[in-house]
């Protein structure tokens, strides 16, 4: 299987990593911090993995996307799978007292991601198979006080993704929005864990499981779906006064 | 937070810091040394207060491999790899780990900090009997590679020496050769103490071998037993088991566990097994790790948690002071669900490695008021015949209990000093048998639940 992961160096794509690795798959890694994509390359080579090439980049600066993806593309030949792991938790408060923040937060977690879509499609088309797996949130499915702003750059990528998969589906390309719920990951070290909280290697195997299945939507772990549909039944008026 | 690790108790008020990598380990040690003591934790399956400080540096993040030379069988990797990690890298390149404990979730810096046994002691040695040497971040902030030839001292403190000489950031380690991942069994039935040693004995070039002991049986069935040896079978196949265990979801209330359902097991157990098949071929992981596949069993304890005890004690008493211990643990009407006997060859040169030569014997005993007092009646049988209590079990042994029998302790403060005379790296466990002292403590003074 040949892969290309964006934002390698994340928790929950080195979880993915590892199980592609152990199946002997090809993989091509984008990520940010060059001395933690190196490290990740020479883990996954002991893991099993054929490390195809790696490239160090910033995903936030939308302008080297289409030259970095023709990289990949070039080093892997056809692409499989690519799975987006892009993204960042914004100060909340920060974003809702400065628009500069807010704008930023929604460029990373949002913008940037549509500009790889945008890309992905175009190559995936007339590749004509494939599966494209982005990772968005439960966040993005309704606006809650302490974090809308990182759920409506969510927001955005999953209603993009359910266009982008109708467009995409007579190209014969498999399109996969993976909503994790709270994990606990480098993302969110400041957090107090509870009981709901899941690790980075079970939502892996979750990812996992959906590409092969083709699954078009999936809760990473599958409890998620429940609770979500618990909040997002609840009328508005009374939503308004919900603080967690 | 409040953390405790897999006996569950104690429990402490910790900061648990998480780095990523190298640099950031160092970064967080500087800024947090003066806050209180610091140890260095892997997957907290230590069962007492070894991992348990102030502030506990988590190795959960450097769980790289950074290389593997398969020609040579040598895995270099980070300290909170987990074994069953290394365990998939060796199978999947026609090798095996030489020495594993009773669980694959602990990591290779905590198998290290340990010096772990498994049930090949008696040909294999320990876990550092098989390390090629590791990299130790010191409390001055300095990383140095220590190994049988560099760094000698350090190396042989460290080895075994629970975290309190530095963090270990990444070691090399000596895979094995073996003809199979799948084990011949061969299950031998003993009705007595005596004729478990007798087999034991016997079988000592069985290249794995353990005795599940019926701690309840009195009389004449005292330790009666069944023994498991092992061998690897001949097999070209490497495959990596994928088992599918149950889980503990919740904990479990502690009357559940009792001297009658103990007892009923026991017994149970040990006729069940009687009239099973004597020898049969079953996958590592079974063999390795049969309670592994119960995920979270410390739950079955109830919420006081539990205390294993574990000790050694030299071959020549060992008849005599086994006897006496599990006549005293059965007049005291305590039940263990577990206790695992196992022969250990000849003890290493780590200075506070807890193998010796002789038998080693472990009880699980559920926590309760009246438990104490019979474990340090137990420690005197122990302390009388040569033996001691390994410290990764540990969570109650007295500083005297662990004075008297770890004789290296002195060489081990005086190297400790050298290195770090502030005592930044520290444990509740390292504070209770004096190898570093109380005063420097900011929090968890009363951290201990009585």
């Amino acid at each position: 299987m040949k892969i290309l992961i964006i934002g390698a160096t994340s928790a929950i794509a080195k979880a993915t990593a590892r199980l592609y690795a152990e199946t002997g798959a090809e993989l091509f890694l984008i990520a940010r911090n060059e001395a933690r994509l190196e490290q990740l390359v020479a883990d996954l080579d002991v893991r099993g993995a054929k490390i195809s090439g790696h490239l160090s980049l910033d995903i936030s600066k939308t302008i080297g996307h289409k030259k970095a993806l023709e990289t990949a593309l070039k080093s892997l030949e056809k692409i499989d799978l690519a799975l987006i792991c892009h993204g960042d938790l914004p100060d909340q408060t920060a974003c809702e007292n400065s628009f500069k923040m807010a704008q930023k937060a929604i460029n990373v977690n949002g913008l940037s991601t549509i500009s790889l879509l945008t890309i992905f499609a175009d190559t995936f088309k007339s590749q004509g198979f494939g599966s494209i797996a982005v990772i968005t949130s439960v966040a993005g499915d309704r606006g809650r006080q302490p974090n809308f702003v990182y759920g409506a750059s969510k927001a955005l990528v999953s209603t993009y993704l359910q266009g982008l998969r109708g467009v995409l589906l007579p190209h014969g390309v498999h399109v996969l929005d993976i909503k994790p719920g709270l994990v606990d990951s480098p993302m969110t070290a400041e957090f107090e864990k509870g009981p709901l909280w899941s690790s980075p290697e079970l939502v892996a195997k979750s990812i996992v499981k959906g590409v092969s299945k083709k699954r078009l939507v999936i809760y990473a772990p599958g409890y998620w779906r429940l609770i979500m549909m618990v909040v997002v039944s609840i009328p508005e008026i009374i939503f308004q006064r919900l603080k967690f | 937070m409040i953390l405790d690790s897999w006996g569950r108790y104690p429990q402490a008020i910790a900061t648990v810091l998480e780095p990523l990598d190298g640099p950031a380990l160092r970064r967080l040690l500087k800024a947090h040394a003066s806050e209180g003591k610091i140890i260095p934790r892997g997957a907290g399956r230590s069962y007492g207060d070894s991992a348990l400080a102030d502030l506990v540096m988590s190795s959960r993040f450097l769980d790289s491999f950074l290389s593997l030379d398969s020609d040579n069988g040598i895995i270099h990797c980070g300290a909170g790899v987990s074994l069953d990690a290394v365990l998939r890298i060796a199978i999947l390149n026609q090798l095996f780990v030489p020495v594993l404990p009773g669980s694959k979730f602990v990591t290779v810096g905590g198998a290290i900090a340990a010096d772990v046994h498994g049930k090949n002691h008696h040909i294999a040695g320990s876990f550092c009997d098989h390390l090629v040497g590791f990299n130790l971040l010191l409390s001055s902030g300095e990383a140095v590679y220590c190994s049988e030839s560099e760094n000698t001292d350090l190396f042989h403190a460290s080895c075994g020496g629970m975290g309190l000489t530095g963090i270990i950031l990444d070691a090399k380690l000596k895979l094995q050769n073996v003809p199979g991942v799948f084990i011949n069994r061969q299950s031998i039935v003993s009705e007595n103490l005596v004729s478990t040693f007798e087999i034991l004995e016997e079988n000592n070039t069985s290249t794995y071998s353990v005795a599940w002991l019926d701690c309840l049986a009195q009389g004449e069935s005292l330790g009666r037993s069944i023994i498991f040896l092992g061998n690897h079978a001949s097999n070209p196949k490497f495959e990596i088991n994928i088992r599918r265990g149950i889980n503990v979801p919740a904990t479990t209330p502690s009357f559940l566990l009792n001297k009658y359902s103990m007892s009923l097991f026991n017994s149970s157990y040990f006729n069940f097994k009687k009239l099973l098949h004597k020898s049969d071929t079953v996958d590592y992981d079974s063999y390795f790790f049969p309670l592994d596949n119960i995920g979270n069993w410390n739950r079955l304890y109830g919420r006081n948690g539990f205390l294993q005890y574990q000790f050694v004690v030299p071959s020549e008493t060992a008849l005599k002071s086994i006897t006496e211990v599990l006549e005293k643990v059965s007049a005291a009407g305590k039940g263990s669900f577990l206790s695992v006997l196992k022969k250990f060859g000849k003890a290493n040169k780590n200075w506070l490695s807890f193998p010796q030569e002789g038998y080693t014997l472990t009880l699980d005993f559920k926590r309760e008021k009246s438990l104490f007092p019979l474990l340090d009646k137990l420690d005197e049988i122990i302390l009388k015949h040569g033996g001691r209590l390994y410290l990764a079990k540990d969570a109650r042994m007295a500083e005297s209990t662990f004075k008297q029998s770890y004789p290296n302790w002195e060489k081990f403060l005086e190297l400790k000093k050298s290195i770090d005379p502030e005592n930044i790296f520290g444990s509740l466990q390292s504070d209770r048998i004096g190898l570093t002292g109380e005063k420097d403590r900011k929090k968890n003074k009363d951290g201990k639940k009585a």
